[in-house]
């Protein structure tokens, strides 16, 4: 039976004994093909794993992987620390506000857990290319930007080579929001990726421009006014700065102006800052859970010690403590026409009598594109290109076309793409909503 | 008229503190009375075992600034500690871990003040409990010596102090949690959406009066004034019609809702630079979910319908309240107005008289509901605002633990036992996921063994037939019994993370008395990453 299986330590016995006696020891669930307990600690303590992210997930990553017995581990955040983030990012103290998360972290982690090694980088991901990538075994996030998250799986989906199985590298996501969160494990081309999972993280419905220059009704809409509409015409400071207080200031003072004008109370200083940053609650305890569920899977994935998240059914874990506790583990389906790892075109209903900028303009608001530069071709043709500038000056007076005018016809292919995801081309399917 | 407002200066800017800044992320969930009450907290941890579920629990609340944190543990640190203890280091070894794990964690916070036992003046945890520091919550994580629980025990008797407990071992664990009492809360934070409540089916005659004035020649409204008609008064101008043609009867059955809807759908004008009224589509978008015959919420049926164990409780604001509120809701037939209007289509001049026209009914309840009160003997020195947060919240107010303590723990675990086997065998059909009682009842028999001893599968099913006679022969607990037997009592960092946060999202939910605690057992499955919160 399991529990008299040897136990196979690796450098330090007496340290990982708890450890040692999961990771190296076969239980009731696991998969005795893949399982190979007296290499585990070793290899684990050779990987070199991932971390994307310094932040309220990324401090609970650090720690939780270091003491996973994982010995070798990188973490890339270009941010600074700043004095909100004291409630939850429990690496920083009073005194590292302004210094890189990155470092900080990674001395804290090391100078604490004896024998690892954390290779801090202060920049963007977008700064690394594949052969930076590919030198990871796995990728663990702890982002709160849906942008990075799409880059980061279009460039793993993109490095798998059918033939080199080092080449698939599991993406462990985390994301959370005041109680609730989730955690995700990606095996890249093998199981749904974030792409496909896109449409779960609708952005906010914006608020259309009509309602916030003439008929305000909730406090939220003198901010955006004050914003949006105040701030370009003004231009109190050079350029809109959302972490200088003087900034924000201003713009509470014209919000709080207009709110008045219109007898539309619940202007604060707060609500300003959180609607103009847009920002997220976000709290240790929930931190807590969500690092540790995608870490959970990291050392499942690593030791094969226990089935992991994604192989072969579930691969999202979705969490809520508002309510009680609720969580939904399931499998979310890879689709054939995800414009990262699908070979379909994805089908975009649009109105025949719109112009190339009105169809421009709905990639932003889409669930399912969020794309916010787009260029579109379409079968060879450039329709409208964003850069180089001549490109674009060339292109701008199809803006105003229709696109039956275009050519554009029911059924085309159109190929989209962004700078933000300059790897891949969006394959859409027209699919007009009316009669031509 | 524009003029004059804008000359008015604005209130001089109070900048947010160093604290507001610090807490702001969390100040967006609980507010400043959470904050000042979760600052008010003195926590009690009982650590033994691993050792490391209710370090990571106390972590999560010393960052947001719990008032004072506790730890008694009697264990010196060893090796082992350190490869599953982020809040111990090198220099902790062979030293007192309560020293240490207090020590690092008060690094966090600097606000937060915190104790270790035992220590110089306090040898033991019986003199701990007898000195006169009231905790207000206390947790312990098993495997914990049977003599600690039982002082555990009655000093949360004695004090009606909530006590949790948390058990980890690999990659399993449970956290219950034991209320001295019924545990109501108002301020549950209800999703947005569920809160619309427009009474339109039975309106009120400065509602009915506001909505007839502005539809009152409706088709000779100018486009922009037809197309900025809030949803609200289109609904109740074409209800007004409906009811004229159906013997004043409303839509009731959905039939006649969607044929309704296509009337008011119809309406809008079409011929118009937009060709269609967005107000009026969200008014046909609105019918289905406003056209309800309100019914008593459940959990305030809960409230309703709850027989007081102690005549002191009933004594207590909410309760005083709730009383006045079913005398409404007996006399009404309807729930104090919770008065909020969401965002919709409008000039922003009548949207703001039509919030002043729900307003000032949610104040003209409150104001009958606090008079109830104040009438009442014990009631003359209730806080207004108390009786208004209420009747905001009236259709989403929660009990829990309603019926607390009045089945013992060993009869209810039988009877749940045979509920979730009846629904693991139907689970195939119903396509739910299977219980995790198995693996609450194979942690069981190893509450009370230290981390040293190890426990076979063997002695863990022992343990389990005696628990739920029968359990021991299901597979899926034999299969939970080899798992916690693998772990040796052994903690796994992060499970001992995942359930620390768990524990401490509850912890904080009760303190605030904001959100809804677990009730009261939250099991965590680690192998197929789950959770099933179950009632024990």
């Amino acid at each position: 039976m399991a529990t008299d299986a040897q136990v196979f330590p690796a450098s330090e016995p007496a340290r990982w004994t708890y450890l040692d006696k999961i990771r190296t020891r076969p239980g009731p669930f696991t998969n005795r093909d893949l399982f190979e307990g007296k290499n585990v600690a070793e290899n684990m303590e050779k990987m070199k794993v991932l971390v994307i992210g310094a932040g309220g997930l990324g401090c609970e990553i650090l720690k939780n992987l270091s003491m996973s017995g994982f010995k070798d581990i990188h973490v890339i955040d270009m941010d600074t620390i700043d004095l909100s983030n004291l409630n939850r990012q429990f690496l920083f103290r009073h005194a590292d506000v302004g210094k890189s998360k990155a470092e900080v972290a990674a001395n804290f982690v090391m100078k604490r857990v004896k024998g690892v090694k954390i290779t801090p980088h202060n920049c963007m991901i977008q700064d690394f290319d594949e052969d930076f990538y590919m030198q990871f075994q796995f990728v663990v996030c702890g982002l709160d930007s849906i942008e990075a998250r799409r880059w980061i799986n279009a460039t793993l989906v993109n490095m798998v080579d059918e033939e080199i199985e080092d080449s698939y590298k599991p993406l462990i996501d985390g994301g959370t929001e005041g109680f609730k969160g989730q955690a995700r494990v990606i095996l890249p081309t093998v199981t749904s990726c974030i792409e496909c999972q896109l449409d779960m993280h609708a952005p906010r419905a914006a608020v259309p421009l009509c309602t916030l220059a003439s008929i305000p009704r909730q406090p939220e809409h003198c901010i955006e006014w004050a914003h949006v509409i105040a701030w370009e015409n003004e231009k109190p400071f050079p350029k809109l700065d959302n972490d200088d207080p003087a900034h924000i200031n201003w713009l509470y003072q014209k919000a709080l102006l207009r709110a008045m004008e219109f007898n539309i109370s619940g202007v604060t200083y707060s609500l300003t800052q959180g609607v103009v940053k847009n920002i997220i609650p976000a709290i240790a305890a929930t931190n807590s859970v969500i690092a540790a569920a995608c870490c959970n899977e990291a050392l499942k994935i690593a030791s094969n010690c226990a089935p992991c998240l994604g192989f072969p059914d579930n691969n999202y874990m979705m969490y809520s403590g508002n309510d009680s506790i609720y969580t939904y583990t399931f499998k979310h389906e890879k689709k054939d026409d995800c414009p990262v790892c699908g070979n379909l075109a994805r089908e975009l209903a649009v109105d025949p009598a719109w112009t190339l900028q009105e169809l421009i303009d709905s990639f932003a608001a889409r669930p399912e594109a969020q794309l916010k530069k787009p260029s579109v071709r379409a079968e060879g043709r450039t329709l409208y290109m964003q850069f180089p500038p001549s490109l674009e000056q060339q292109t701008r007076p199809n803006l105003e076309k229709k696109l039956t005018d275009l050519g554009l016809e029911q059924g085309q292919e159109i190929g989209v793409t962004d700078p933000a995801f300059a790897t891949v081309s969006f394959k859409f399917k027209l699919k007009f909503t009316k009669k031509t | 008229m524009t003029e004059i407002v804008m000359s008015q200066t604005p209130p001089i800017l109070h900048g947010p503190s160093e604290k507001e800044r610090k807490y702001d992320r969390q100040l967006r969930l609980w507010a400043a009375s959470g904050q000042a009450a979760l600052e008010s907290a003195n926590i009690l941890l009982v650590n033994s075992g691993a050792g490391t579920v209710g370090v990571e629990t106390l972590k999560n609340l010393v960052l947001p600034g719990i008032g004072r944190s506790a730890i008694y543990d009697d264990e010196t640190v060893t090796e082992a500690d350190l490869g599953v203890n982020f809040f111990l280091e090198e220099s902790s070894l062979g030293k007192s871990r309560s020293q240490n794990l207090t020590e690092l964690l008060l690094e966090l916070n600097p606000e937060v003040q915190g104790s270790w036992y035992p220590n110089e003046d306090i040898k033991s945890l019986e003199s701990l409990l007898s000195s006169p520091s009231v905790f207000t919550v206390i947790l312990y994580t098993n495997p914990i010596k049977p003599e600690y629980l039982s002082l555990l025990e009655s000093y949360s008797q004695k004090h009606k102090t909530p006590l949790v407990a948390i058990h980890s071992a690999g990659f399993y664990s449970y956290f219950q949690i034991n209320l001295p009492g019924a545990f109501p809360i108002v301020d549950t934070h209800p999703d947005e959406t569920a809160t619309t409540d427009l009474r339109l089916l039975a309106p009120w005659p400065e509602l009915v009066g506001f909505a007839k004035d502005l539809t009152r020649d409706i088709d000779n409204l100018s486009d922009f004034e037809h197309g900025h008609l809030p949803y609200v008064v289109i609904l109740l101008h074409y209800l007004e019609k409906w009811k004229a043609d159906h013997g004043g009867s409303c839509p009731s059955t959905y039939k006649e809702k969607t044929e309704f809807r296509s009337i008011v759908q119809k309406a809008a004008r079409t011929d118009n630079a937009e060709g269609g009224e967005e107000n009026f589509d969200e008014a046909a978008a609105a019918v289905l979910k406003t056209l309800v015959v309100p019914s008593l919420p459940s959990g305030l049926k809960e409230v309703f319908e709850y027989e007081h164990a102690e005549p002191a409780e009933q004594k207590s604001g909410f309760w005083l309240i709730a009383d006045a509120v079913k005398k409404f809701y007996e006399k009404h037939q309807s729930l104090p107005l919770p008065g909020k209007v969401p965002d919709m289509k409008a000039q922003s001049k009548v949207y703001i008289q039509l919030q002043n026209i729900y307003k000032a009914k949610a104040r003209q309840d409150a104001a009958e509901i606090l008079e109830t009160v104040q009438a009442t003997p014990g009631g003359e020195d209730i806080d207004p605002a108390e009786v208004d947060l209420f009747c905001k919240n009236a259709a989403f107010v929660k009990l829990i633990n309603a019926t607390g303590g009045k089945i013992k723990r060993a009869d209810r675990l039988k009877e749940v036992a045979a509920q979730e086997a009846v629904s693991d065998e139907m689970a195939e059909m119903t396509l739910q996921p299977l219980s995790l009682l198995p693996i609450y009842l194979a942690l069981q028999p190893t509450a009370h063994v230290s981390s040293g001893d190890k426990i076979s599968a063997d002695g863990i099913l022992e343990g389990v037939a005696k628990l739920v006679p029968g359990a021991e022969e299901n597979e899926r607990v034999v299969q939970a019994a080899h798992e916690v037997a693998r772990a040796e009592g052994g903690e796994l960092h992060n499970v001992a993370a995942l359930v620390g946060g768990m524990v401490a999202q509850e912890l904080i939910k009760i303190v605030t008395k904001q959100y809804i605690p677990i009730d009261n057992t939250c099991v965590f499955d680690g192998i197929n990453s789950r959770t099933q919160v179950l009632r024990l």
